[in-house]
This record gives structure tokens, C-alpha cells and sequence, in this order.
């Protein structure tokens, strides 16, 4: 049951870089089911059955995509409206995905720094996905921190590597070890609480 | 001898391009204006092609000679074998009832021997598979019961010509003489050799020609076999057609069944038409002038008697009431092969020689009434007693008129039916196949049946009161002429119309329909999205590569259609077809219209959040 649904939902992926490490370092976990929704339904019409039964078996959702003009491509937006029905996912009945975790994995173009009060794009890369975090808090799921790569055009291929890495290893710790939802909430970032988890595993 | 040869020609051509365009006109056939033609040059009329008749005969008969061929060609044993009830039970029956009767009477009151009444009897219960495929095929009809049925019945007819041109020597033969078995063990033979010929001869030859790899050596290949194989037969002094019918069903289960099928067919229809102004020509009218009331009487009784034979057994043979009427007519001739079974008779002295005149003048003469009848038949007797035009409208149906009319209902008319029905659209349909018709009447749909171009049949239909038609016709004539009498008529109506490649769409445009639709070009470019998918692309980029190539495309032809200059017939030929495919590629070399564009991309120096990665 403790298995990952990774929904990726890229309209460009064949000229992705960040998007392309991340998913090449996870894509041969055993416990990971890669669900690339551009593939599938390129013309958005999506199978609503089909998406029901594929959440019923997993326990762990992961929307992964380029932030573009400061939201999730189409895609995943039609996905939300079609799929997250009432009486199913929501309302008195929709129960099932009631505890499930709900974690977002984001590339960015501009830095870290430019999100922010103080930076270009003036909010927190977080409050941008305010939406999203409302709706899966609708559907009584787990929100987590998001996992990011920001600034992607200024990265270099072995930076790409060191999060494929970071991010394979999230998702291995998710999957295997019993989680403590309030100790991860403590963190801003997956990124972070995974590197800060491994430093005190290591004695 | 060029001199004679060209005059001929000149005459023939003349009288077909002149005589065939008005007999379509008139609604009558191209096979009754190719008759007509060959009376106007005969000897009767104007006597441009007279004393040599026979002659004229003899290398029209060619075209039969083809025709059968095809014919043999198409009878693959699978698709013979699925036929076989239809074949041998419909056809068994007609044959042996209608020469049974026929014969009994030429005994009776002709007071012919038994012999030669059992010869005329056979040969004058065959139908002219050359005159029933035309027309049928001309009308949209080979396709519908009657045409099917009637296609297993001139095949049973043509097998069982070789049984009887072996029987005929025997009944010729005097007690004790030995002829009628040498006659038929020739044509046995003769049978055989081609069979074996077809086998270990022509199918090595045909790999052997398919090597060079030269496409007009492969048509004169195909030529070759057709003409050997009937000189030979000419040679043993059997008939030619009968040869070439064989080499066909030897041929039809090799690998160059369809590479034959296409270089003959194109020939096959010229001289399909000579042989039809041949029998015009050869209706000995002075023949008929001196014995009127004999020959008139016999054309009356044969064509009565088949007519009534075909009849009974369509109704055995559960054919519906409008499908046996059409069946009936369409077999009610007596065919080619009774020429060549009569000359045969003459050559045995069967039958004394002004007999064999008088029967190839009925025989002609019958020939020259089925385009008639099938007229008569279309225009007068379905429209009475066959199906009915509208359903008889129930008392809630009244005040209903649908909102979409669908003219054809083929598998493209169908899809769109069914596609409209299950969002609870219901479409009045029009449709010329009265089987289409009876199986969509059961399922509920509002069918009239008829010609669709037929100011009477859409006011019906409720086109004054309808907002779409859809014309879902296979026949790109036939959709340009309703697509002009509804622009004249019922301007109000959106016209959405089906067309199969873009010369036909070019043909709607002028005819100011705006919503044309290619049927190849969705289905195409969906295999090509597929295509690059295999290729390793990304089937959300291919799909948007798609969907611009479609929006491009159609832009494309409505411009090119723009330009196209004012001619009024637009004539179609491979050669203006690939012009125009030159012309479509090299504006695709200009236009952009494949991934390279720049969507999800951003300038990657600033900080804007706009790109992706």
C-alpha cells in the first residue's frame, strides 16, 4: 500500500532538463508508478475511472512539474476538476483519499531568492501553490513541503545529479521508514528535511 | 488496311462520345448508348459499318473476353465457397428451370428436334454478365442483394457454359459416330492445358515479367495471357471468352491477382463498350421486318419466361420485394454466350442457318430491352409497389421534423447518425439502397428512401424546416448536384459535406458549401501522430503538431480552391493531382507548422518566471 503515484505533467518534457534528472533517478524504484499525464491524454481527455482506481492503490501522491506563470501546467489543473469529484474525493461520502500525503516537486526557472518579499517575483514559491494546498486539504489529504530545484537555467549537469539523488532518497525514506508527518512539517522544504534526516541517521 | 482500320475507329469512337454522354443525360445508361450508337452506325441506319458485322463481332467479343477474365480472377475459393448456396442453389435453379421451359417450348411450337431445342433452350437461358455488371455498377447497385445475387447467378451461368459447349457435340452427334466425343474431349482438353498452363506456365512468367520491375511491361504481360490464352482457344475452335474465364480462376489464387485486376480493367471497359455498339450494329432489322410477329413473339416469351423463372426463385431465395424487382430486370437479357453457343450450333448444323439468324436477332434484341426495363423499373414500378418513400407518419410524429437531414447513409453516414443519435439528435436520413432503408426503418430511424438530389424527396424529407444537411455521399457527383439544388432551393440549410480527397472538396467549394470534410485527412494525420509517437516523440507534442497541421491544411485548400482557375468541368487527372501535391509541399517547406515553436519557453537571462525546464 505505501506505494507512490508520481503524476508528472510536463507539455514539454522531450526539452526538460531538471524535470528529466528527477524523474530518470526515481523511475526504476520499485514502489514508484510514474503516471505522465501529457502522454496519456494529450488531447485532456482524461479517463476519470481509470485515475480513481490508480489513487485507490497508492498511498502517496507526487505532482511533479515546471511552475509556469506561477501555476501547474493545464494538465493538472483539468486533472483536479475532472477527477477530484464530489462524493468521491470530497464532500460528507468522498473519503478516498482522506490521509493520504500529497507532496508537489517544482522546477523553477528563477532562483530561490527571487521568490520572496524581497525578490523579483515578490511571494513565496508556497503561496503560489495556496490552491492547490486548499484542495488537497479538501480531499482530507496530508499536505507535505514541496521538493524543488529553483533556478534551473543556471545549474550545471552535476547539480542535476546531486538532486536526482536528494530526490530518489526522499522518496526511498518516504516509502520505507514510518513517517512523522509533524517533524517534516517542521522543515521548509523536502529538500531540506531529507539532507538534515540523513545527517542525524549518520552518527 | 491502316485506312480502314482508322475510318472504323473514327466511326466507332465518334458514335460512343456522342451517343453515351446523351444516353447518361437522359437518365438511360451508358449500355443502352452504346447500343443506340451501334444501331445508328449499323446497316440498318446509316450503314458506316455494314457487311463486315461478323468481323465487328468477332473483335468486340475481346472485351467479354476481358471481362470474364476479370470475373475469373475475382473467384478467389474462399469467396466462392462463402457464395456457394447462391451460387449453385439460386443459380442451379434459374438455369436448369429457365432452359427446361424454354426448351419445351421452341419443341412444342417451333417443332425443333429435341436436340436443338435443348441447345437453344441452354444457351438462351444465360444472362449477359457483361450488360448486368455495367449497369448495375453504373446505378450503385452491384453492392445491394439484388447485385450480389445476381452476380453468383451470371457466375453459375459462365461455369456452366464449359459443361455445355461439351454436351452440344453429343446432342449433334448421329448414333454411332464418334465426333461428339472427340468435340468434347478437345474441349476438355483444351480445359485442362489452361489450368496446368495457368499454373506452371503463367505464374512463372507473370514473376519473371514482375522482376523487371517495369509497370507497362506488367500491363502488356497481363494483355498477353488474356490474348494467348483466347487465340488458343480460338485455335482448338472453342470459345475464347470460356479460356480466359478459366486462366482467371486458375490466376485468382496467385500473388498477382490484384496487379492483373488493375492493368485489365481500364481496357476493359473500351471494349466492353465496342462489343455493346457490336450488338447494336448487328440487329439484323431487315430480319426483323420480314419475320416481325416470330421474332417479336420469341423476344416477348424468352424475356416473359426468364423474367418470371428469376422471380420465383429471388422469392425462394427470401429476396426482399424491391431487391427481386431489381434482380428480375437485371437478368431478364439473354447473354453473350448465346452467340457463341448458337454460332457453335451452326458449325454442328444443330440448327438450319435461318434460325441461327432469327435467334441472334432475339437474342440481340433482348439484349437491348434490360437498359429499358431497369428504367421503366426505377421510375415507374419501385416507386409504386416497391418501398415506400416516407414512412407513414404516426399521429405524435406529426409536428416532428427533425433538425438534421443525412443523405447516404454508407459507413460515413452511419458513424454520423450514431454519433448524433447518442447525444439524442435525431437525423432524418435519405438513402437510394432500399435494404439500408428496411433494416433502418426497424431501428427507428426516419428514412426516406430515393434520390437524393430530388427537389420532391428532401422537401419531404423536411429540408424547408431542417438547419443541417449533411451530405455523406460516396458519389462526388451526385453530392456537388444536391449540394447545387439546395443552395438554389433551401439557401437556409448549413450544408456540412464529406469529401474524398481534395479535388472533390476543391468541386463543393465552388458549389459554395464552406464545410468541407476530407475523410482521409483526419484518420491520416491521427496514423502519422502515431507514427512519431513510435519514433520516440512525445504524443502531447505530436498531438499539437497535429492539430496545426489539420488548421494549416484547411487553410491551404480553401486558398488553392480560391485560385484554381474558372473552369467549369474540372477535368482530373494524376497529372493536375500531383501538380497540386507539389504545390502543397512546397508551402509546407514555408509554413510552420511542426514542433519548432515557442511555446513554455522564456528568456533564460531574466529572473521572470515564465520558462520551464
Amino acid at each position: 500500500m505505501d506505494k507512490i503515484l508520481l503524476m508528472l505533467a510536463h507539455p514539454r518534457f522531450e526539452k526538460s532538463r531538471a524535470n528529466k534528472a528527477l524523474l530518470t533517478a526515481v523511475q526504476d524504484l520499485p514502489f514508484v508508478t510514474v503516471h505522465d499525464l501529457y502522454e496519456l491524454y494529450p488531447d485532456f481527455n482524461i479517463d476519470i475511472d481509470r485515475e480513481h482506481e490508480l489513487l485507490t492503490q497508492h498511498h502517496i501522491i507526487i505532482w511533479q512539474y515546471p511552475l509556469y506563470m506561477y501555476s501547474p501546467p493545464a494538465i493538472l489543473k483539468q486533472w483536479m476538476d475532472l477527477v477530484l469529484e464530489l462524493g468521491w474525493a470530497h464532500g460528507p461520502d468522498g473519503n478516498n483519499l482522506k490521509g493520504k500525503l500529497i507532496c508537489n516537486t517544482i522546477t523553477t526557472g528563477g532562483s530561490t531568492e527571487s521568490y520572496g518579499p524581497k525578490g523579483f517575483n515578490n511571494y513565496r514559491l508556497e503561496e503560489f501553490l495556496r490552491p492547490l494546498e486548499q484542495t488537497a486539504l479538501l480531499c482530507k489529504m496530508e499536505w507535505l513541503p514541496i521538493f524543488s530545484i529553483q533556478g534551473t537555467y543556471r545549474h550545471a549537469p552535476e547539480h542535476y545529479s546531486h538532486y536526482g539523488n536528494q530526490y530518489r532518497r526522499a522518496l526511498q525514506y518516504l516509502a520505507e521508514e514510518t513517517i512523522d508527518l509533524t517533524h517534516i512539517r517542521k522543515h521548509p522544504s523536502l529538500n531540506e528535511w531529507i539532507a538534515s534526516t540523513e545527517k542525524q541517521d549518520k552518527p | 488496311m491502316i485506312d480502314g482500320f482508322l475510318y472504323q475507329a473514327l466511326v466507332y469512337i465518334t458514335a460512343a462520345v456522342i451517343c453515351v454522354p446523351i444516353a447518361k443525360r437522359l437518365g438511360m445508361g451508358s449500355v443502352l448508348g452504346y447500343l443506340i450508337a451501334g444501331i445508328v452506325i449499323g446497316p440498318s441506319v446509316f450503314g458506316f459499318i455494314g457487311k463486315e458485322g461478323q468481323d465487328i463481332m468477332h473483335f468486340a467479343e475481346f472485351g467479354v473476353v476481358m471481362m470474364l477474365f476479370l470475373i475469373g480472377l475475382e473467384l478467389e475459393p474462399a469467396h466462392f465457397w462463402k457464395l456457394r448456396s447462391r451460387i449453385f442453389g439460386l443459380g442451379g435453379l434459374q438455369l436448369c428451370v429457365t432452359a427446361l421451359i424454354l426448351s419445351a417450348g421452341l419443341y412444342y411450337t417451333f417443332g425443333f428436334t429435341w436436340q436443338a431445342a435443348l441447345g437453344a433452350g441452354l444457351a438462351l437461358s444465360k444472362s449477359s454478365t457483361a450488360i448486368v455488371m455495367q449497369t448495375l455498377k453504373e446505378k450503385g447497385l452491384h453492392t445491394t442483394r439484388a447485385g450480389r445475387s445476381a452476380f453468383s447467378v451470371l457466375l453459375f451461368q459462365d461455369m456452366a457454359v464449359i459443361p455445355v459447349l461439351a454436351l452440344l457435340p453429343f446432342l449433334a452427334a448421329q448414333p454411332g459416330h464418334s465426333s461428339g466425343w472427340a468435340q468434347a474431349g478437345l474441349l476438355v482438353g483444351a480445359v485442362l492445358a489452361v489450368v496446368v498452363m495457368g499454373r506452371y506456365i503463367i505464374a512463372p512468367f507473370l514473376r519473371l515479367v514482375a522482376a523487371a520491375g517495369l509497370r507497362e511491361l506488367c500491363v502488356a504481360g497481363s494483355l498477353l495471357i488474356v490474348i494467348a490464352t483466347a487465340y488458343m482457344m480460338k485455335l482448338a475452335g472453342l470459345s475464347p471468352a470460356l479460356g480466359a474465364f478459366v486462366a482467371g480462376v486458375v490466376l485468382a489464387n496467385s500473388e498477382f491477382r490484384h496487379e492483373l485486376e488493375s492493368d485489365i480493367e481500364p481496357f476493359k471497359g473500351l471494349l466492353l463498350g465496342l462489343f455493346f455498339i457490336a450488338v447494336g450494329a448487328s440487329i439484323n432489322f431487315s430480319l426483323i421486318a420480314q419475320q416481325p410477329l416470330t421474332i417479336l413473339a420469341l423476344v416477348a416469351a424468352v424475356l416473359t419466361v426468364k423474367a418470371c423463372v428469376l422471380m420465383v426463385a429471388g422469392r425462394l431465395f427470401k429476396i426482399t420485394l424491391d431487391q427481386n424487382f431489381i434482380f428480375t430486370v437485371a437478368l431478364s437479357q439473354v447473354g453473350e454466350f448465346a452467340f457463341v453457343i448458337f454460332a457453335f450450333m451452326g458449325t454442328l448444323q444443330l440448327l438450319p442457318g435461318s434460325w441461327i439468324d432469327i435467334m441472334m436477332a432475339v437474342v440481340a434484341l433482348t439484349m437491348s430491352t434490360t437498359p429499358v426495363f431497369m428504367l421503366i423499373n426505377e421510375r415507374l414500378i419501385l416507386p409504386r409497389f416497391g418501398t415506400r418513400k416516407t414512412t407513414e407518419q404516426d399521429s405524435n410524429d406529426i409536428d416532428v421534423s427533425n433538425q438534421v437531414i443525412i443523405a447516404g447513409f454508407s459507413t460515413f453516414g452511419s458513424t454520423v447518425g450514431r454519433f448524433l443519435r447518442a447525444n439524442d439528435i435525431e437525423a432524418t436520413i435519405l438513402d437510394n439502397n432500399s435494404e439500408h432503408v428496411e433494416l433502418l426503418r426497424k431501428m427507428g430511424f426516419r428514412v426516406f428512401y430515393g434520390d437524393a438530389t430530388r427537389l420532391d424527396i428532401l422537401h419531404s424529407a423536411g429540408a424547408s424546416e431542417a438547419k443541417i444537411l449533411v451530405i455523406a455521399i460516396d458519389d462526388q457527383t451526385t453530392s456537388c448536384k444536391l449540394a447545387a439544388t439546395v443552395r438554389k432551393h433551401f439557401p437556409h440549410l448549413t450544408v456540412l459535406s464529406r469529401a474524398n480527397n481534395n479535388f472533390d472538396a476543391y468541386a463543393l467549394m465552388e458549389h459554395k458549401v464552406e464545410r468541407v470534410y476530407r475523410e482521409c485527412l483526419d484518420a491520416s494525420v491521427r496514423l502519422s501522430v502515431d507514427a512519431l509517437v513510435l519514433l520516440g516523440f512525445r504524443r502531447y507534442s505530436a498531438t499539437r503538431a497535429a492539430q496545426k497541421f489539420i488548421a494549416y491544411d484547411e487553410a491551404a485548400v480553401q486558398k488553392l480552391a480560391q485560385h484554381r482557375h474558372d473552369q467549369k468541368q474540372y477535368i482530373h487527372t494524376t497529372r493536375q493531382e500531383i501538380e497540386m501535391q507539389e504545390q502543397l509541399l512546397a508551402n509546407d517547406r514555408a509554413a510552420i507548422h511542426n514542433l519548432n515553436d515557442h511555446a513554455w519557453e522564456s528568456n533564460n537571462s531574466d529572473e521572470m518566471e515564465k520558462g520551464t525546464d
